[in-house]
């Protein structure tokens, strides 16, 4: 709580991780997320927290999955072909049920891509991206305001379900300085609730085991069916979405991150022409909004997805309009950013159109 | 004073091969923690492997880890948690193949935990595949007619390639072909945890250790193929002890021939 500073995201996200309680981080440089590690690199010594340079994503991911292991709130970050290397451990801390936090600021791909922004990891991050079945909270922030603010509501999630969280994010994002004001009060980590699973040597009470490992197939069905009910539990319960300017609309744009701030510039360039434009702004991408996506498909018959990649959201966008509206997809990939007046333009453009319900109408082709 | 089963091990039984090294390394472990009265504030990592029961043979807080990755997650408990005490249990694929750069790294920074390194010089719970400590010659089933170096490298001598490092404080290689030696493991053990409760850093027991089963050889045929193609290969003694002045470890000149193990019919 207190007064707006003008912060870096990626500097805001590490100074609210640590303000919600974070007390250990392990990364491996990579753009364009340098400035979590590096200010966390002193800042978490200020509060008697650990900070170690892995030596690869890999160990990284694996230090959290220990440090998670006796309690404490841990956390990595990485960009696109460093998560991608932490998959790993981020598919062993779902099946161990360990509630590591991670953020991905995105760059451009696939391979070693680009340093830009870019939300090319949609699908990795909303289907889990490693092995196995098993889901993560994704928390995706358009403002750096909102990149300080979630860690804490990460931490929460994660450990009210001890399920892997992360906040996606863009390089632009990251880079980019705004006024940030902290909106939580610093979480006291000596007043957490405590943990009935933490590995702390077994003085006094039973020995606990956390194990990934299940030969017997019955005892991992059964693990799998557990998990695939908390993931419906946190479905039912911890959805998030922002809606702007939807009352009239019609025709509702679908975007998160960066994008979604360029939605607004379109819209209000629109609005002056009479366009009525509404947004749509998934804040988890899972779980993502289907039904507020599935109660505009049918009230304005046309949603159009905006994404920084060739088209990812749009397929769930497609999915859960349950077949009540023409689907259309705008997309930058490459680490390009679109700018208002092509979105607006591409909005004309679906305006004027009429595709085939149950086909996504990518008007970038058009 | 009675021989009885360290408290530190559950009554489960153990599942190893007849003559693996396994279940005697495990024991010596749990009577060290005993000794030491450590049970209550041990965490044991859990290793992808032979090993990878583990955590239900012994009696503490354990935590599974990926392959390869012991180190890495042993780093994160300890560093968090450094009241408690730590030790990884990897054997040959998990320390020196897929987690080579987790433990040389683990050592670099002189983490405060114990490894336990088994060295069989086979992937055992695969099959019998080449580990990087297969030896010269031997024959596996991903080496039919024999480990040729020209082909598939030469094996990796961990205790050798960490001891160069300034960050472990305790380096030793062990065996246990024979009594005398297993004497001497737990001996190794017991100052390895002694080094890690003393707060001075890494430390870690390579333990020389019989794979019947994966060498195609009896048990007993197997601790003579140790203790006369193996040792010599992987020099037994201290390679690093900061808190005892330098020990010098004889290493034998020249590598054995390669004729004497494919003449033992090793391989499966």
């Amino acid at each position: 709580m207190g007064q707006k500073i003008l912060m870096k995201g990626n500097e805001a996200l590490a100074e609210g991780a640590v303000r919600a309680g974070c007390r250990f981080f392990s990364g491996y440089p990579i753009t364009p997320q340098n400035e979590i590690p590096e200010y966390l690199s002193w800042r978490l010594f200020e509060v008697g927290g650990t900070f170690i340079q892995a030596e690869s994503e890999v160990s990284a991911i694996n230090m959290i999955y220990g440090a998670a292991a006796c309690g404490t709130r841990a956390m990595t970050s990485s960009s696109s072909c460093g998560i991608s290397l932490k998959q790993e451990g981020i598919s062993y801390s779902a099946a161990a049920e360990l509630p590591i936090f991670y953020a991905n600021v995105v760059r451009g791909g696939p391979g070693l891509g680009n340093i830009s922004p870019s939300q090319c990891d949609y699908w990795q991050a909303t289907r889990g991206g490693g092995h196995g079945d098993y889901r993560v909270i994704v928390l995706a922030p358009n403002c750096v305001n909102e990149m300080g603010n979630f860690p804490k509501l990460a931490y929460e999630l994660a450990e009210k379900y001890r399920n892997p969280s992360m906040i996606l994010a863009d390089g632009l994002l990251g880079q980019m300085m705004e006024p940030m004001k902290f909106e939580f009060e610093t979480v006291n980590i000596n007043k957490l609730p405590p943990k009935d699973y933490v590995l702390t040597g077994c003085k006094g009470r039973d020995r606990r085991v956390i194990n990934t490992l299940h030969l017997d197939v019955n005892v991992l069905e059964r693990l799998n069916w557990h998990l695939y009910k908390k993931y419906k539990e946190i479905e039912a319960n911890e959805v998030r979405f922002e809606e702007r300017y939807t009352e009239d609309a019609e025709i509702i744009i679908v975007a998160y991150g960066t994008s979604a701030r360029v939605a607004v510039d379109a819209i209000m360039k629109g609005r002056q022409e009479g366009l009525k434009i509404g947004l749509i702004r998934p804040i988890t991408l899972w779980p993502f909004p289907k039904e507020i996506v599935s109660k505009y498909a049918k009230k304005t018959g046309k949603l159009l997805a905006v994404e920084m990649n060739t088209g990812q959201m749009v397929e769930d966008v497609l999915m859960f309009s349950n077949g009540q509206a023409e689907i259309y997809f705008y997309g930058s990939p490459g680490g390009t950013v679109p700018t208002g007046d092509g979105v607006l333009a591409a909005i004309k453009t679906a305006l004027k159109n009429k595709a085939t319900i149950g086909e996504v109408c990518c008007l970038n082709d058009i | 004073m009675i021989f009885k089963k360290p408290t530190s091990l559950t009554k489960i039984p153990m599942r190893y091969c007849p003559g693996c090294g396994h279940g005697i390394v495990h024991r010596l472990v749990a009577e060290v923690i005993d000794e030491m009265g450590l049970r209550e504030k041990t965490v044991a990592v859990v290793p992808v492997g032979c090993a990878v029961f583990l955590d239900e043979y012994f009696d503490c807080d354990a935590l599974q880890a990926a392959h390869g990755r012991a180190p890495a997650v042993a780093t994160g408990l300890k560093r968090s948690c450094p009241g408690t005490t730590v030790f990884t249990y990897q054997g040959d694929g998990d320390l020196a193949a897929i987690g080579t750069a987790e433990t040389v790294h683990a050592a670099a920074r002189g983490e405060n935990f114990t490894v336990i390194f088994i060295n069989n010089a086979i992937y055992g719970m695969t099959g019998g595949q080449q580990a990087p400590t297969t030896m010269p010659g031997q024959k596996t089933t991903t080496n039919p007619t024999g480990r040729d170096p020209k082909l598939a490298g030469y094996p990796i001598k961990v205790c050798e390639m960490l001891a160069t490092m300034d960050g472990p404080a305790y380096i030793e290689r062990v065996s246990v072909h024979n009594v005398a030696n297993v004497l001497k493991a737990k001996r190794a053990i017991k100052k390895a945890f002694k080094i890690q409760n003393d707060g001075l850093g890494f430390s870690l027991v390579e333990v020389v250790s019989p794979c019947p089963t994966g060498w195609g050889l009896t048990p007993l045929k197997a601790c003579e193929y140790m203790e006369k193609t193996m040792i010599p290969y992987y020099p037994l003694g201290v390679y690093k002890d900061i808190s005892q002045p330098k020990t010098e470890v004889s290493a034998p000149k020249e590598i054995p021939d390669e004729e004497p193990v494919e003449n033992k019919n090793i391989g499966l």
